[in-house]
Protein backbone atom coordinates (compact mmCIF):
# COMPACT_ATOMS: atom_id res chain seq x y z
CA UNK A 1 0.00 0.00 0.00
CA UNK A 2 1.55 3.25 -1.15
CA UNK A 3 0.96 6.45 0.79
CA UNK A 4 -1.53 8.38 -1.37
CA UNK A 5 -2.58 11.06 1.12
CA UNK A 6 -1.94 14.63 -0.02
CA UNK A 7 -2.59 18.17 1.18
CA UNK A 8 -4.25 21.06 -0.64
CA UNK A 9 -3.58 24.09 1.53
CA UNK A 10 -4.81 23.13 5.01
CA UNK A 11 -6.94 20.37 3.60
CA UNK A 12 -5.81 16.75 3.96
CA UNK A 13 -7.11 14.26 1.41
CA UNK A 14 -6.91 10.49 1.91
CA UNK A 15 -5.93 10.18 -1.75
CA UNK A 16 -5.55 12.54 -4.73
CA UNK A 17 -8.75 11.47 -6.50
CA UNK A 18 -11.56 14.04 -6.63
CA UNK A 19 -14.58 14.32 -8.89
CA UNK A 20 -15.04 17.28 -11.19
CA UNK A 21 -17.88 19.73 -10.72
CA UNK A 22 -20.83 19.25 -13.03
CA UNK A 23 -20.04 15.60 -13.70
CA UNK A 24 -20.93 14.11 -10.35
CA UNK A 25 -24.14 15.84 -9.30
CA UNK A 26 -24.16 16.17 -5.51
CA UNK A 27 -22.36 12.83 -5.18
CA UNK A 28 -25.61 11.22 -4.02
CA UNK A 29 -26.42 10.23 -7.61
CA UNK A 30 -23.46 7.82 -7.47
CA UNK A 31 -23.95 6.04 -4.14
CA UNK A 32 -25.45 2.98 -5.87
CA UNK A 33 -22.16 2.52 -7.72
CA UNK A 34 -19.36 3.63 -5.41
CA UNK A 35 -18.45 4.26 -1.79
CA UNK A 36 -18.24 8.06 -1.58
CA UNK A 37 -16.16 7.68 1.60
CA UNK A 38 -13.24 6.35 -0.43
CA UNK A 39 -12.82 9.49 -2.56
CA UNK A 40 -10.18 12.07 -1.74
CA UNK A 41 -12.92 14.68 -2.19
CA UNK A 42 -15.92 15.27 -4.36
CA UNK A 43 -16.84 18.59 -5.87
CA UNK A 44 -20.55 19.21 -6.11
CA UNK A 45 -22.13 20.93 -9.06
CA UNK A 46 -21.73 24.65 -9.77
CA UNK A 47 -23.76 26.59 -7.21
CA UNK A 48 -24.88 30.21 -7.54
CA UNK A 49 -26.42 32.67 -5.11
CA UNK A 50 -29.81 32.43 -6.85
CA UNK A 51 -31.35 29.47 -8.71
CA UNK A 52 -30.59 29.19 -12.43
CA UNK A 53 -32.51 27.34 -15.14
CA UNK A 54 -29.46 26.93 -17.38
CA UNK A 55 -29.57 26.95 -21.16
CA UNK A 56 -32.18 25.43 -23.45
CA UNK A 57 -32.03 21.86 -24.74
CA UNK A 58 -30.06 20.56 -26.66
CA UNK A 59 -27.15 20.93 -24.30
CA UNK A 60 -24.89 18.12 -25.42
CA UNK A 61 -23.11 16.91 -28.53
CA UNK A 62 -20.98 13.80 -28.65
CA UNK A 63 -17.57 13.91 -30.31
CA UNK A 64 -15.26 11.08 -31.32
CA UNK A 65 -13.40 11.02 -28.01
CA UNK A 66 -15.33 13.39 -25.85
CA UNK A 67 -18.37 15.60 -25.65
CA UNK A 68 -19.50 19.20 -25.75
CA UNK A 69 -21.94 20.60 -23.23
CA UNK A 70 -23.68 23.93 -22.72
CA UNK A 71 -25.63 23.21 -19.54
CA UNK A 72 -25.09 26.76 -18.30
CA UNK A 73 -24.90 26.23 -14.53
CA UNK A 74 -28.43 24.96 -13.94
CA UNK A 75 -28.77 24.72 -10.15
CA UNK A 76 -31.27 25.44 -7.40
CA UNK A 77 -29.15 28.06 -5.67
CA UNK A 78 -27.00 28.11 -2.54
CA UNK A 79 -29.90 28.22 -0.07
CA UNK A 80 -31.32 25.00 -1.52
CA UNK A 81 -27.89 23.43 -1.24
CA UNK A 82 -27.52 24.47 2.40
CA UNK A 83 -31.01 23.34 3.44
CA UNK A 84 -31.69 20.26 1.32
CA UNK A 85 -28.38 18.82 0.17
CA UNK A 86 -25.82 19.60 2.86
CA UNK A 87 -27.61 17.55 5.55
CA UNK A 88 -27.36 14.52 3.27
CA UNK A 89 -23.63 15.04 2.61
CA UNK A 90 -22.25 16.07 5.96
CA UNK A 91 -21.75 12.58 7.38
CA UNK A 92 -19.67 11.15 4.53
CA UNK A 93 -16.02 10.74 5.47
CA UNK A 94 -14.58 12.28 2.34
CA UNK A 95 -14.65 16.03 1.83
CA UNK A 96 -17.49 17.66 -0.05
CA UNK A 97 -16.27 20.79 -1.82
CA UNK A 98 -18.73 23.24 -3.32
CA UNK A 99 -18.10 24.73 -6.75
CA UNK A 100 -19.17 28.37 -6.47
CA UNK A 101 -20.13 30.51 -9.42
CA UNK A 102 -21.63 33.94 -9.96
CA UNK A 103 -22.17 36.99 -12.11
CA UNK A 104 -20.37 39.68 -10.12
CA UNK A 105 -17.53 39.58 -7.56
CA UNK A 106 -20.12 40.51 -4.93
CA UNK A 107 -22.43 37.58 -5.54
CA UNK A 108 -19.50 35.16 -5.78
CA UNK A 109 -18.44 36.46 -2.37
CA UNK A 110 -21.94 36.24 -0.89
CA UNK A 111 -22.40 32.71 -2.15
CA UNK A 112 -18.99 31.74 -0.73
CA UNK A 113 -19.88 33.31 2.61
CA UNK A 114 -23.03 31.18 2.83
CA UNK A 115 -21.03 28.03 2.13
CA UNK A 116 -18.42 29.09 4.71
CA UNK A 117 -21.06 28.63 7.42
CA UNK A 118 -21.35 24.93 6.64
CA UNK A 119 -19.08 23.20 9.15
CA UNK A 120 -18.36 20.07 7.11
CA UNK A 121 -17.55 21.85 3.85
CA UNK A 122 -13.82 22.57 4.21
CA UNK A 123 -13.23 24.19 0.83
CA UNK A 124 -14.77 25.79 -2.20
CA UNK A 125 -13.76 25.71 -5.82
CA UNK A 126 -14.33 29.05 -7.48
CA UNK A 127 -15.60 28.70 -11.02
CA UNK A 128 -14.28 31.63 -13.01
CA UNK A 129 -14.15 29.57 -16.15
CA UNK A 130 -17.61 28.37 -17.21
CA UNK A 131 -17.79 28.91 -20.98
CA UNK A 132 -21.58 28.52 -21.13
CA UNK A 133 -22.98 31.56 -19.35
CA UNK A 134 -22.98 35.10 -20.69
CA UNK A 135 -22.84 37.00 -17.43
CA UNK A 136 -19.78 36.21 -15.33
CA UNK A 137 -18.30 32.73 -15.52
CA UNK A 138 -15.51 32.66 -18.04
CA UNK A 139 -15.66 36.44 -18.50
CA UNK A 140 -13.70 36.74 -15.24
CA UNK A 141 -11.34 33.88 -15.91
CA UNK A 142 -9.88 35.12 -19.19
CA UNK A 143 -8.11 38.19 -17.85
CA UNK A 144 -5.72 38.60 -14.94
CA UNK A 145 -7.62 41.63 -13.68
CA UNK A 146 -11.00 39.89 -13.88
CA UNK A 147 -9.74 36.74 -12.17
CA UNK A 148 -7.99 38.77 -9.48
CA UNK A 149 -11.11 40.84 -8.77
CA UNK A 150 -13.25 37.78 -8.04
CA UNK A 151 -10.61 36.01 -5.97
CA UNK A 152 -9.97 39.16 -3.94
CA UNK A 153 -13.68 39.57 -3.14
CA UNK A 154 -14.11 35.91 -2.23
CA UNK A 155 -10.89 35.70 -0.21
CA UNK A 156 -12.17 38.48 2.02
CA UNK A 157 -15.43 36.59 2.62
CA UNK A 158 -14.15 33.02 2.79
CA UNK A 159 -11.62 31.87 5.41
CA UNK A 160 -11.30 28.18 4.48
CA UNK A 161 -9.45 26.47 1.61
CA UNK A 162 -9.99 28.35 -1.64
CA UNK A 163 -9.42 26.55 -4.93
CA UNK A 164 -9.78 28.53 -8.18
CA UNK A 165 -10.76 26.68 -11.35
CA UNK A 166 -9.03 28.07 -14.41
CA UNK A 167 -10.15 28.37 -18.00
CA UNK A 168 -7.98 26.99 -20.80
CA UNK A 169 -9.55 29.51 -23.21
CA UNK A 170 -6.73 32.00 -22.69
CA UNK A 171 -3.42 32.91 -24.28
CA UNK A 172 -1.30 32.26 -21.20
CA UNK A 173 -2.88 30.28 -18.38
CA UNK A 174 0.14 30.65 -16.10
CA UNK A 175 -0.39 34.44 -15.93
CA UNK A 176 -3.93 33.91 -14.67
CA UNK A 177 -2.69 31.30 -12.19
CA UNK A 178 -0.13 33.76 -10.81
CA UNK A 179 -2.78 36.48 -10.55
CA UNK A 180 -5.11 34.32 -8.44
CA UNK A 181 -2.22 33.06 -6.33
CA UNK A 182 -1.29 36.67 -5.58
CA UNK A 183 -4.83 37.31 -4.32
CA UNK A 184 -4.60 34.46 -1.84
CA UNK A 185 -5.93 31.38 -3.60
CA UNK A 186 -4.81 28.19 -1.82
CA UNK A 187 -4.85 26.08 -4.98
CA UNK A 188 -5.76 26.16 -8.65
CA UNK A 189 -7.61 23.46 -10.57
CA UNK A 190 -7.34 23.14 -14.32
CA UNK A 191 -8.57 22.80 -16.93
CA UNK A 192 -12.23 23.69 -17.32
CA UNK A 193 -13.70 22.81 -20.72
CA UNK A 194 -12.39 24.16 -24.03
CA UNK A 195 -14.88 26.12 -26.09
CA UNK A 196 -15.95 24.26 -29.21
CA UNK A 197 -18.69 23.68 -31.75
CA UNK A 198 -20.55 20.86 -33.46
CA UNK A 199 -22.70 21.26 -36.56
CA UNK A 200 -25.74 19.40 -37.91
CA UNK A 201 -25.03 19.72 -41.64
CA UNK A 202 -28.54 18.61 -42.67
CA UNK A 203 -30.22 21.35 -40.63
CA UNK A 204 -27.30 23.75 -41.16
CA UNK A 205 -27.38 24.55 -37.47
CA UNK A 206 -25.27 24.08 -34.38
CA UNK A 207 -26.03 20.95 -32.40
CA UNK A 208 -26.01 23.09 -29.24
CA UNK A 209 -28.76 25.51 -28.24
CA UNK A 210 -26.40 28.43 -27.63
CA UNK A 211 -24.15 27.66 -30.59
CA UNK A 212 -21.02 26.73 -28.64
CA UNK A 213 -20.20 24.41 -25.78
CA UNK A 214 -17.38 23.22 -23.57
CA UNK A 215 -15.33 20.28 -24.81
CA UNK A 216 -14.33 17.57 -22.33
CA UNK A 217 -13.17 13.97 -22.38
CA UNK A 218 -9.97 12.22 -23.49
CA UNK A 219 -9.60 14.54 -26.50
CA UNK A 220 -8.60 17.42 -24.20
CA UNK A 221 -6.08 15.49 -22.09
CA UNK A 222 -2.89 16.47 -23.98
CA UNK A 223 -3.80 20.16 -23.69
CA UNK A 224 -4.70 19.77 -20.02
CA UNK A 225 -1.38 18.03 -19.28
CA UNK A 226 0.57 20.79 -20.99
CA UNK A 227 -1.28 23.49 -19.05
CA UNK A 228 -0.90 21.70 -15.71
CA UNK A 229 2.81 21.38 -16.41
CA UNK A 230 3.05 25.09 -17.28
CA UNK A 231 1.08 26.25 -14.25
CA UNK A 232 2.85 23.91 -11.81
CA UNK A 233 6.13 25.59 -12.80
CA UNK A 234 4.62 29.07 -12.46
CA UNK A 235 3.01 28.95 -8.99
CA UNK A 236 3.92 27.68 -5.51
CA UNK A 237 0.40 26.65 -4.50
CA UNK A 238 -0.72 23.08 -5.24
CA UNK A 239 -2.23 22.39 -8.64
CA UNK A 240 -5.23 20.10 -9.17
CA UNK A 241 -5.19 18.55 -12.64
CA UNK A 242 -8.16 17.52 -14.71
CA UNK A 243 -9.13 17.04 -18.31
CA UNK A 244 -9.95 13.70 -19.90
CA UNK A 245 -8.77 11.40 -17.12
CA UNK A 246 -10.26 7.96 -17.86
CA UNK A 247 -7.99 5.66 -15.81
CA UNK A 248 -5.17 5.47 -13.27
CA UNK A 249 -2.44 5.85 -15.91
CA UNK A 250 -3.98 9.14 -17.06
CA UNK A 251 -4.06 10.30 -13.45
CA UNK A 252 -0.37 9.42 -12.95
CA UNK A 253 0.47 11.46 -16.07
CA UNK A 254 -1.13 14.52 -14.46
CA UNK A 255 0.71 13.88 -11.17
CA UNK A 256 4.02 13.66 -13.02
CA UNK A 257 3.22 16.93 -14.82
CA UNK A 258 2.91 18.63 -11.45
CA UNK A 259 -0.62 18.00 -10.17
CA UNK A 260 -0.88 17.28 -6.44
CA UNK A 261 -4.43 15.97 -6.90
CA UNK A 262 -6.60 15.14 -9.86
CA UNK A 263 -10.29 15.34 -10.76
CA UNK A 264 -12.27 12.82 -12.74
CA UNK A 265 -15.02 14.37 -14.83
CA UNK A 266 -16.55 13.13 -18.04
CA UNK A 267 -15.37 9.56 -17.32
CA UNK A 268 -18.07 9.38 -14.61
CA UNK A 269 -20.66 9.43 -17.42
CA UNK A 270 -19.13 6.40 -19.11
CA UNK A 271 -18.43 4.39 -15.97
CA UNK A 272 -20.04 5.61 -12.75
CA UNK A 273 -17.61 3.44 -10.75
CA UNK A 274 -14.47 4.70 -12.52
CA UNK A 275 -13.19 6.72 -9.53
CA UNK A 276 -12.82 3.56 -7.42
CA UNK A 277 -10.85 1.89 -10.22
CA UNK A 278 -8.60 4.95 -10.49
CA UNK A 279 -7.85 4.97 -6.75
CA UNK A 280 -7.04 1.25 -6.79
CA UNK A 281 -5.09 1.58 -10.02
CA UNK A 282 -2.93 4.44 -8.71
CA UNK A 283 -2.13 2.42 -5.62
CA UNK A 284 -1.22 -0.63 -7.72
CA UNK A 285 0.93 1.46 -10.05
CA UNK A 286 2.84 2.93 -7.11
CA UNK A 287 3.36 -0.52 -5.58
CA UNK A 288 4.56 -1.98 -8.87
CA UNK A 289 6.99 0.90 -9.42
CA UNK A 290 8.40 1.06 -5.91
CA UNK A 291 6.76 4.42 -5.18
CA UNK A 292 6.09 4.51 -1.45
CA UNK A 293 4.61 8.01 -1.32
CA UNK A 294 2.75 9.78 -4.13
CA UNK A 295 4.78 12.93 -3.41
CA UNK A 296 7.82 11.13 -4.91
CA UNK A 297 6.33 11.51 -8.38
CA UNK A 298 4.52 14.85 -8.20
CA UNK A 299 6.05 17.15 -10.82
CA UNK A 300 8.93 14.84 -11.79
CA UNK A 301 8.76 16.10 -15.37
CA UNK B 1 -34.72 1.77 -7.03
CA UNK B 2 -31.11 0.67 -6.83
CA UNK B 3 -29.14 1.08 -10.04
CA UNK B 4 -26.48 -1.37 -11.15
CA UNK B 5 -23.52 -1.25 -13.48
CA UNK B 6 -23.09 -4.80 -14.73
CA UNK B 7 -21.64 -6.93 -17.47
CA UNK B 8 -24.62 -8.65 -19.06
CA UNK B 9 -24.47 -11.52 -21.51
CA UNK B 10 -25.94 -11.39 -25.02
CA UNK B 11 -28.27 -14.42 -25.35
CA UNK B 12 -29.62 -13.67 -28.78
CA UNK B 13 -29.59 -11.08 -31.56
CA UNK B 14 -32.59 -11.18 -33.86
CA UNK B 15 -32.86 -8.92 -36.89
CA UNK B 16 -36.48 -7.78 -37.21
CA UNK B 17 -35.50 -5.65 -40.18
CA UNK B 18 -32.11 -4.72 -41.65
CA UNK B 19 -31.95 -1.74 -39.25
CA UNK B 20 -33.80 -3.12 -36.19
CA UNK B 21 -32.56 -5.75 -33.79
CA UNK B 22 -34.08 -7.43 -30.79
CA UNK B 23 -31.26 -7.90 -28.32
CA UNK B 24 -31.81 -10.49 -25.59
CA UNK B 25 -29.68 -10.01 -22.46
CA UNK B 26 -29.17 -12.03 -19.32
CA UNK B 27 -27.23 -11.69 -16.09
CA UNK B 28 -25.15 -14.88 -15.86
CA UNK B 29 -24.49 -14.46 -12.13
CA UNK B 30 -27.46 -12.74 -10.49
CA UNK B 31 -31.22 -12.52 -10.63
CA UNK B 32 -32.24 -9.53 -12.72
CA UNK B 33 -33.47 -6.55 -10.69
CA UNK B 34 -37.08 -5.46 -10.96
CA UNK B 35 -37.52 -3.38 -14.12
CA UNK B 36 -40.48 -1.07 -14.66
CA UNK B 37 -42.00 -0.36 -18.06
CA UNK B 38 -40.57 2.89 -19.42
CA UNK B 39 -37.24 2.36 -17.66
CA UNK B 40 -34.08 2.13 -19.74
CA UNK B 41 -30.55 0.77 -19.90
CA UNK B 42 -27.37 2.74 -20.64
CA UNK B 43 -25.29 0.50 -22.89
CA UNK B 44 -21.55 0.91 -23.45
CA UNK B 45 -20.77 0.68 -27.15
CA UNK B 46 -17.59 -1.06 -28.26
CA UNK B 47 -16.11 -1.24 -31.73
CA UNK B 48 -17.24 2.22 -32.84
CA UNK B 49 -14.42 4.78 -32.74
CA UNK B 50 -16.84 7.67 -33.25
CA UNK B 51 -18.92 6.67 -30.22
CA UNK B 52 -17.86 7.97 -26.83
CA UNK B 53 -21.00 7.91 -24.70
CA UNK B 54 -23.33 5.09 -23.74
CA UNK B 55 -26.62 4.66 -25.58
CA UNK B 56 -29.91 4.80 -23.66
CA UNK B 57 -32.23 1.99 -24.78
CA UNK B 58 -35.66 1.35 -23.28
CA UNK B 59 -36.62 -2.04 -21.94
CA UNK B 60 -38.89 -3.92 -24.35
CA UNK B 61 -39.78 -7.18 -22.62
CA UNK B 62 -38.85 -9.03 -19.43
CA UNK B 63 -38.86 -12.81 -18.96
CA UNK B 64 -38.38 -13.29 -15.23
CA UNK B 65 -38.45 -17.09 -15.42
CA UNK B 66 -35.55 -17.23 -17.85
CA UNK B 67 -33.82 -14.25 -16.16
CA UNK B 68 -33.67 -12.49 -19.54
CA UNK B 69 -34.89 -9.23 -21.02
CA UNK B 70 -35.12 -7.70 -24.48
CA UNK B 71 -34.08 -4.38 -25.94
CA UNK B 72 -35.38 -3.18 -29.29
CA UNK B 73 -32.62 -1.25 -31.04
CA UNK B 74 -33.01 0.90 -34.12
CA UNK B 75 -29.69 1.42 -35.91
CA UNK B 76 -29.78 5.13 -36.68
CA UNK B 77 -26.19 6.19 -36.06
CA UNK B 78 -22.69 4.82 -35.53
CA UNK B 79 -23.35 3.78 -31.93
CA UNK B 80 -26.58 1.88 -32.49
CA UNK B 81 -25.18 0.38 -35.73
CA UNK B 82 -22.27 -1.01 -33.73
CA UNK B 83 -24.78 -2.64 -31.36
CA UNK B 84 -26.33 -4.52 -34.28
CA UNK B 85 -22.96 -6.26 -34.75
CA UNK B 86 -23.19 -7.89 -31.31
CA UNK B 87 -23.28 -11.65 -31.23
CA UNK B 88 -24.53 -14.33 -28.89
CA UNK B 89 -22.07 -14.81 -26.05
CA UNK B 90 -20.70 -11.24 -26.13
CA UNK B 91 -20.77 -9.28 -22.90
CA UNK B 92 -22.14 -5.79 -22.64
CA UNK B 93 -21.63 -3.21 -19.88
CA UNK B 94 -25.04 -1.94 -18.80
CA UNK B 95 -26.17 0.64 -16.24
CA UNK B 96 -29.74 -0.16 -15.28
CA UNK B 97 -32.60 0.08 -14.53
CA UNK B 98 -32.78 3.86 -15.04
CA UNK B 99 -35.62 6.37 -15.03
CA UNK B 100 -39.03 6.45 -13.37
CA UNK B 101 -41.25 4.16 -15.47
CA UNK B 102 -44.97 4.13 -16.20
CA UNK B 103 -47.43 3.85 -13.34
CA UNK B 104 -49.37 0.65 -12.84
CA UNK B 105 -52.38 1.42 -10.63
CA UNK B 106 -53.23 -1.20 -7.99
CA UNK B 107 -56.09 -3.36 -9.25
CA UNK B 108 -58.12 -2.68 -6.10
CA UNK B 109 -58.59 0.86 -7.46
CA UNK B 110 -60.58 -0.89 -10.21
CA UNK B 111 -59.75 -2.56 -13.50
CA UNK B 112 -58.77 0.11 -16.02
CA UNK B 113 -58.62 0.35 -19.81
CA UNK B 114 -55.32 1.63 -21.22
CA UNK B 115 -54.56 2.75 -24.76
CA UNK B 116 -50.85 2.37 -25.45
CA UNK B 117 -49.77 4.22 -28.58
CA UNK B 118 -46.36 3.61 -30.15
CA UNK B 119 -44.51 4.67 -33.26
CA UNK B 120 -41.17 3.41 -34.58
CA UNK B 121 -38.72 2.34 -31.90
CA UNK B 122 -41.11 4.03 -29.44
CA UNK B 123 -43.21 0.89 -29.49
CA UNK B 124 -40.50 -0.78 -27.36
CA UNK B 125 -41.63 0.33 -23.88
CA UNK B 126 -45.30 -0.13 -24.81
CA UNK B 127 -44.84 -3.90 -25.04
CA UNK B 128 -43.45 -4.14 -21.49
CA UNK B 129 -46.07 -1.69 -20.23
CA UNK B 130 -48.83 -3.84 -21.73
CA UNK B 131 -47.23 -6.96 -20.29
CA UNK B 132 -47.16 -5.45 -16.79
CA UNK B 133 -50.68 -3.96 -17.00
CA UNK B 134 -52.10 -7.30 -18.08
CA UNK B 135 -50.25 -9.11 -15.29
CA UNK B 136 -51.74 -6.62 -12.81
CA UNK B 137 -55.26 -7.36 -14.09
CA UNK B 138 -55.80 -4.29 -16.29
CA UNK B 139 -56.79 -4.19 -19.95
CA UNK B 140 -54.14 -2.83 -22.33
CA UNK B 141 -55.01 -2.04 -25.95
CA UNK B 142 -52.21 -1.24 -28.39
CA UNK B 143 -52.23 1.21 -31.26
CA UNK B 144 -49.11 1.03 -33.42
CA UNK B 145 -48.28 3.41 -36.24
CA UNK B 146 -45.83 3.40 -39.12
CA UNK B 147 -45.29 4.62 -42.65
CA UNK B 148 -45.84 1.15 -44.08
CA UNK B 149 -46.27 -2.50 -43.08
CA UNK B 150 -42.53 -2.96 -42.60
CA UNK B 151 -42.50 -0.37 -39.80
CA UNK B 152 -44.83 -2.47 -37.63
CA UNK B 153 -42.54 -4.60 -35.47
CA UNK B 154 -43.18 -7.40 -32.97
CA UNK B 155 -46.86 -7.50 -33.95
CA UNK B 156 -47.37 -11.05 -32.71
CA UNK B 157 -45.99 -10.24 -29.26
CA UNK B 158 -48.38 -7.29 -28.93
CA UNK B 159 -51.32 -9.44 -30.04
CA UNK B 160 -50.42 -12.02 -27.40
CA UNK B 161 -50.91 -9.42 -24.70
CA UNK B 162 -53.92 -7.41 -25.85
CA UNK B 163 -56.03 -6.13 -28.71
CA UNK B 164 -53.71 -4.49 -31.22
CA UNK B 165 -54.62 -1.91 -33.85
CA UNK B 166 -52.41 -0.55 -36.58
CA UNK B 167 -52.27 2.52 -38.79
CA UNK B 168 -49.98 2.93 -41.78
CA UNK B 169 -49.59 6.03 -43.91
CA UNK B 170 -49.73 3.97 -47.13
CA UNK B 171 -52.66 1.80 -45.95
CA UNK B 172 -50.46 -1.30 -46.29
CA UNK B 173 -51.65 -2.57 -42.91
CA UNK B 174 -54.52 -1.58 -40.62
CA UNK B 175 -56.20 1.77 -41.14
CA UNK B 176 -54.68 4.44 -43.37
CA UNK B 177 -53.14 7.52 -41.77
CA UNK B 178 -51.48 8.47 -38.47
CA UNK B 179 -52.23 6.86 -35.11
CA UNK B 180 -54.43 9.84 -34.27
CA UNK B 181 -56.63 9.06 -37.32
CA UNK B 182 -57.56 5.57 -36.10
CA UNK B 183 -61.29 4.94 -35.59
CA UNK B 184 -60.74 3.55 -32.10
CA UNK B 185 -60.50 7.12 -30.80
CA UNK B 186 -64.13 7.59 -31.89
CA UNK B 187 -65.55 4.21 -30.92
CA UNK B 188 -64.05 3.60 -27.49
CA UNK B 189 -63.08 5.41 -24.34
CA UNK B 190 -60.05 4.69 -22.17
CA UNK B 191 -59.09 5.50 -18.59
CA UNK B 192 -55.51 6.28 -19.49
CA UNK B 193 -53.38 6.87 -22.58
CA UNK B 194 -49.62 6.32 -22.85
CA UNK B 195 -47.41 7.06 -25.81
CA UNK B 196 -43.83 6.84 -27.01
CA UNK B 197 -42.43 7.67 -30.42
CA UNK B 198 -41.55 10.66 -32.57
CA UNK B 199 -42.27 13.94 -30.78
CA UNK B 200 -44.91 15.19 -33.27
CA UNK B 201 -46.78 11.91 -32.77
CA UNK B 202 -46.62 12.16 -28.99
CA UNK B 203 -47.80 15.77 -29.10
CA UNK B 204 -50.74 14.82 -31.35
CA UNK B 205 -51.68 11.90 -29.09
CA UNK B 206 -51.44 14.24 -26.11
CA UNK B 207 -53.91 16.64 -27.77
CA UNK B 208 -56.31 13.77 -28.54
CA UNK B 209 -56.20 12.59 -24.93
CA UNK B 210 -56.60 16.08 -23.55
CA UNK B 211 -59.61 16.73 -25.79
CA UNK B 212 -61.16 13.59 -24.30
CA UNK B 213 -60.17 14.58 -20.76
CA UNK B 214 -58.19 11.37 -20.46
CA UNK B 215 -54.91 11.31 -18.54
CA UNK B 216 -51.91 10.92 -20.83
CA UNK B 217 -48.33 9.89 -20.12
CA UNK B 218 -45.47 10.23 -22.58
CA UNK B 219 -42.02 8.67 -22.57
CA UNK B 220 -39.34 11.05 -23.87
CA UNK B 221 -36.03 10.16 -25.43
CA UNK B 222 -33.90 13.31 -25.12
CA UNK B 223 -30.17 13.11 -25.86
CA UNK B 224 -28.33 12.25 -22.68
CA UNK B 225 -24.79 11.66 -21.46
CA UNK B 226 -24.83 10.07 -17.99
CA UNK B 227 -28.35 8.67 -17.49
CA UNK B 228 -28.17 9.14 -13.71
CA UNK B 229 -28.98 12.83 -13.23
CA UNK B 230 -25.44 14.15 -13.02
CA UNK B 231 -24.72 15.85 -16.34
CA UNK B 232 -28.00 17.81 -16.70
CA UNK B 233 -27.87 17.48 -20.49
CA UNK B 234 -31.18 15.69 -21.16
CA UNK B 235 -33.46 18.33 -19.67
CA UNK B 236 -37.06 18.93 -20.68
CA UNK B 237 -38.98 22.11 -19.88
CA UNK B 238 -41.74 21.38 -17.39
CA UNK B 239 -44.06 23.36 -15.14
CA UNK B 240 -41.33 22.91 -12.49
CA UNK B 241 -38.60 24.27 -14.81
CA UNK B 242 -35.90 22.24 -16.55
CA UNK B 243 -35.77 18.68 -15.23
CA UNK B 244 -33.67 15.66 -16.18
CA UNK B 245 -35.45 13.19 -18.43
CA UNK B 246 -33.15 10.43 -17.14
CA UNK B 247 -34.23 10.71 -13.49
CA UNK B 248 -37.55 12.60 -13.33
CA UNK B 249 -38.62 10.91 -16.58
CA UNK B 250 -38.49 9.48 -19.14
CA UNK B 251 -42.21 9.17 -18.35
CA UNK B 252 -44.08 12.44 -17.82
CA UNK B 253 -47.71 13.34 -17.34
CA UNK B 254 -48.46 15.52 -20.34
CA UNK B 255 -49.89 18.17 -17.99
CA UNK B 256 -46.42 18.63 -16.48
CA UNK B 257 -44.83 19.46 -19.83
CA UNK B 258 -44.93 22.86 -21.46
CA UNK B 259 -45.95 21.52 -24.87
CA UNK B 260 -48.49 23.70 -26.66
Amino acid sequence: MAQLAINIGNLSLRNPVMTASGTFGYGLEFTDFIDLNRLGAYIVKGTTLLPRQGNDYPRMAETASGMLNCVGLQNKGVDYFCKEIYPQLKDFKSHAIVNVSGSTPEDYAECAARVAELEKIPAIELNISCPNVHDGGMAFGVSCAGAASVVKAVRAAYPKTLIVKLSPNVTDISEIARAVEAEGADSVSLINTLMGMSVDIERRKSNLSIGTGGLSGPCVKPIALRMVHQVAKAVKIPVIGLGGIMNAEDAIEFIMCGATAIQVGTANFIDPAVTMKIIDGMNDWCDQHGVKNIYEIIGVI
Amino acid sequence: MKKYVKKLCVKNVEFLREDYILLRLSDPHDTLPEMLPGQFVQIAVEGSPATFLRRPISINFVDKEKNEFDLLIHAVGDGTRALTRLQEGNTLSCIYPLGNGFRIPPIDEGKKKFLLVGGGVGTAPMLLYGQCLKAAGHEPTFLLGGRSRRDILELERFENIGRTFVTTEDAGMGEKGFVTHHSIWQTETFDSVATCGPKPMMMAVGRMARARQTECFVSLENLMACGVGACLCCVEKTVKGNVCVCTEGPVFNINDLTWE
